[in-house]
């Protein structure tokens, strides 16, 4: 049996009179990967800010390897601590990099954060070989790089902080296909060569089938279903999941269709709310 | 079937050159949409897709030197007079953007959005007023909505309210730039169900640019696709997906995950889009394609018809190859 | 087929290359060069000493001796002009730097802090702004007496809500971007990313504001010298000077007070044309 990672017990979260996160609570193993998928307004980017400090919980606790996790870190011992617990790898990797730091100096002033006492230089080599990034590239600042290298950069920034928990949110959304591929793909190498874990963020339910075995839907701030991600994506549960599968894109896809399904569970909830 | 009348955007030969690039943005793209069709233009960031349809509008970036011929209608919008560029957009052609709240006024009410275009042409107020509920009306929102702001309804709901608003013309021809790419896959059904419902009713031709080669094959009549300024395939929806003619479109449908599909490694597609300040000598996916040989490195491929299906196009020298080997697999 | 070749947007283009080769900023950035090197190496160069009182060429006309002509005691104007290029931009240059060290770290922490941290410091730099920067160095003056510190540290503080709000404005948009919570992720500490990231980030703009002040505190400090205020009678000053010069105009010599009249519109002009001029080229450049 696999040591849990990362426990979540029943986050809430209250925005004005909106439960964005509303009793979520779910376990990543080691070296496991876990999805959460939900369309917008569903709560799945919320929970993940949440886990890696960036919103505070109303109630409920984030466990990283049975130690709870501070909802604020403050000094410098517990902030690289916490940092060295969960890393980050954000959406839109046009913003997410500073615009006048090149991918080699992002890697060299974390490492000096987090390792003062090592050489970052192999060190920073052997990050920018890990994520495929050249030499020309590591010198360059973000606006002279295409969105999978800059992505790559974020990837590399998060992973030198050695970090025991990534989250990714929505990290392959803004990239084109044939680039998003290339970044799954090195996401896919890193879990083989690290005992690293994922919690995968998105509303693409085919990036799920792809990087994650464990499966959470969640909708309106709840989870929905869980499950082993195969499982889920063959035979959904829930009405909501079953929406969500159908609204990809494919042969004989009858968009009209969705539009009613959704209404109809939108009245059915509605109904199951008020009965 | 009517005899073929004039389509409603006819795209011959463009050629698009900016200022401090080394080649050609658009190198040459034919493109065609009839009335009431549906067409999709299919590329990835930099292919050149959003330029090409937004010289339907008369839209060019600055410093933009154009060759050929863009006809909306049989009228060439590139050497359209200002005055009739201006009548063009208020009525012929509108447009759907990819994020509604990016191309709202935050600090005006939908309502005054909506009627705005029909009043600046004239119109008085109660008949645009009453133009825009029924609009609204036929994207699946109640007239309530003229008197709220864009922040105070959802993303999905403001790309109905986009979509009302380029129909308030009454368009012959709709361009939807990536108008799904910031909703969530079940608002991306809803929006696209209304536009198809939309499409049928009016009788508005569609171009759907978008970066989801699926997304494409499930609602379009036929498929363009483009990489680095040219048309590398165009094909009826269902025979391009059955059967790519271009390595490019097999590596693309390769690497899409996809719900359905194993779990496990993608067949990537190697390297990048060429960028605009290298030349190209040949084929513009040579660099990155399993099948490329000599003869794509020297000589750039026309789109050839396929004889065996009509109206598939494809610019490629190995067509024959790609048929015989397959999906070229990761390299 | 007809083949059209056009270019779009030739408005656009045309203002956008005038404005790279401006007569109007080239001349700006020759007054103020000339003007900062007057003050870097002016008492070097002056012909005559600024504060020597021939009474023998009291009013003097232009001449070969007096090339700006001399005062009404006899001081040669154009020495005096020079050698007051000094003052006359050493105390904006303090007004300068206080309020935009002042300002940066005003707007920066009530944009990073927020809440009641935000309420306090916007509330009382919006009260600092509502008192008259020159009042409030009048009354500084009264209390303290003469001497420059006291006027340039009274402008410096009714400048800082100037830079100030611009700051907190900068830091707020910047902040929202997700790089800044990138580097919270990784465990940086506030004050790091302030420093290290946001402030080169938002630099640019708010030295061109800084800049632009420049100029207002120039005009500020010359009227208060006018008035008598701040500096010492006997120090070359364009206000001063101005001040002084007003009997020459009673005697039909205007000339003493025109010059350094027209050199600190000049000056404050050429200023905010640079200034403006960065801040534009910044904006177009962070597009």
């Amino acid at each position: 049996m696999p040591e849990p990672l990362l426990q979540v017990s029943g986050l809430h979260r209250t925005f004005g009179d909106v439960h964005a996160v509303d009793d979520v609570s779910f376990t990543l193993n080691e070296g496991a990967s876990l999805g959460i998928v939900g369309g917008s307004g569903s709560g799945k980017t919320t929970t993940a800010r949440i886990v890696v400090g960036l919103e505070s919980a109303d109630a409920g606790e984030v466990r990283v390897r049975g130690r709870v996790r501070p909802a604020r870190l403050r000094g410098r011992a517990r902030r690289l601590a916490g940092a060295r617990q969960v890393q980050m790898v954000f959406q839109d990797p046009y913003l997410s990099l500073d615009p006048r730091t090149s991918a080699e100096d992002v890697l060299r002033e974390t490492l000096r954060l987090h390792f003062p006492e090592r050489d970052p230089v192999p060190r920073i080599r052997e990050l920018l070989d890990q994520v495929g990034l050249g030499a020309r590239a590591a010198e360059a600042l973000p606006r002279q790089l295409s969105g999978g290298q800059r992505q790559r950069v974020a990837i590399a920034r998060a992973l030198a902080v050695e970090p025991e928990v990534l989250v990714l949110d929505e990290a392959v959304a803004a990239l084109d296909v044939s680039v998003q591929a290339q970044i799954l793909n090195l996401l896919a190498d890193i879990r083989e060569q690290t005992p690293i874990g994922y919690l995968f963020i998105t509303h693409d339910l085919g990036v799920v089938r792809c990087v994650t075995d464990e499966l959470l839907v969640m909708r309106h701030g709840r989870v929905v279903e869980a499950g082993p991600t195969s499982d889920v994506l063959a035979a959904p549960q829930h009405p909501y999941t079953r929406l969500l599968l159908d609204s990809v894109p494919h042969p004989g896809w009858d968009p009209g269709r969705i539009a009613e399904a959704r209404q109809e569970l939108a009245v059915s909830e509605r109904s199951g709310a008020t009965s | 079937m009517t005899p073929t009348p004039v389509p409603v955007l006819q795209v011959q030969d463009l050629r698009l050159t900016l200022p401090g690039t080394a080649r050609p943005v658009l190198d040459g793209v034919d493109l065609t949409v009839g009335a009431g069709e549906t067409v999709a233009l299919v590329g990835e960031s930099g292919s050149g897709k959003s330029l090409t349809s937004r010289t339907a509008l008369g839209l060019l970036p600055p410093g933009a030197i154009a060759s050929g011929t863009v006809r909306v209608e049989g009228e060439d919008t590139l050497t359209m007079s200002a005055a009739r560029l201006r009548a063009l957009r208020t009525g012929d052609v509108a447009m759907v953007f990819q994020d509604p709240r990016a191309a709202l006024n935050p600090l005006r009410r939908i309502g005054d959005f909506l009627t705005e275009g029909l009043r600046a042409a004239g119109t008085k107020q109660e008949a645009a007023t009453a133009r825009a509920v029924e609009l609204l009306d036929a994207v699946g929102l109640d007239a309530s909505a003229l008197g709220k702001y864009p922040s105070q309804v959802s993303g999905g709901m403001l790309q109905r309210v986009m979509i009302a608003a380029a129909l308030m013309g009454d368009p012959s021809l709709l361009l939807a730039d990536e108008p799904t790419t910031a909703l969530d896959v079940v608002s991306q059904a809803e929006v696209i169900a209304l536009l198809t419902k939309l499409r049928e009713r009016f009788g508005t031709g569609l171009l759907f640019v978008t970066h989801d080669l699926d997304l494409a094959a499930a609602i379009s009549d036929r498929v363009y696709v483009m990489y680095a300024g040219r048309i590398a395939e165009t094909a009826p929806a269902e025979t391009l997906f059955a059967g790519p003619r271009h390595p490019y479109t097999a590596a693309l449908l390769a690497s899409t995950p996809r719900p359905t599909a194993q779990g496990g490694r993608l067949a990537a597609i190697a390297g990048q889009p060429p960028d605009l300040r290298t030349t190209i000598e040949g084929c513009a996916f040579a660099e990155r394609c399993p099948l490329a040989t000599g003869l794509c490195r020297e000589r750039a491929p026309e789109p050839l018809p396929d004889p065996a299906r009509p109206g598939h196009l494809a610019a490629c020298h190995h067509t024959d190859r790609l048929v015989a080997e397959g999906t070229p697999a990761d390299a | 087929m007809t083949a059209a070749t056009l270019t779009r947007r030739p408005g656009l283009a045309k203002l956008r290359a005038a404005s790279g080769r401006s007569p109007l900023h080239l001349a700006c950035l020759v007054v103020v060069g000339l003007v900062v090197l007057a003050a870097l190496v002016g008492p070097w160069i002056t012909p005559h000493d600024p504060n020597s009182a021939e009474l023998g060429s009291a009013l003097a006309g232009p001449s070969g001796e007096h090339l700006l002509g001399a005062d009404v005691a006899g001081r040669d104007t154009l020495s005096r002009l020079i050698a007051g290029a000094r003052t006359s931009l050493l105390g904006p240059l303090g007004v300068v730097v206080f309020s935009t060290v002042a300002g940066i770290a005003v707007g920066m922490v009530a944009a990073w802090r927020g809440g009641w941290v935000d309420s306090l410091l916007s509330r009382s730099t919006e009260l600092v702004f509502a008192f008259p920067g020159v009042l409030l160095a009048i009354l500084v003056i009264a209390m303290y007496g003469e001497g420059l510190i006291a006027p340039v540290a009274a402008l410096g503080v009714a400048y800082v809500p100037y830079v100030s709000r611009l700051t907190r404005s900068l830091v707020l948009a910047e902040r929202a971007r997700p790089y800044v919570s990138a580097y919270q992720v990784q465990g940086h500490s506030a004050l790091q990313i302030c420093l290290r990231h946001i402030l080169p980030n938002i630099a640019p703009v708010v030295l061109a504001q800084s800049a632009v002040n420049f100029g207002y505190a120039l005009m500020d400090l010359a009227g208060l010298s006018f008035l008598g205020l701040g500096v010492p009678p006997l120090t070359p000053d364009w206000g001063r000077m101005v001040f002084d010069g007003q009997t020459a105009v009673q005697y039909g010599y205007p000339l003493s007070a025109i010059l350094p009249c027209v050199l600190v519109v000049l000056t404050v002009v050429a200023f905010n044309v640079v200034g403006e001029r960065w801040a534009d080229r910044v904006a177009r450049r962070d597009k």
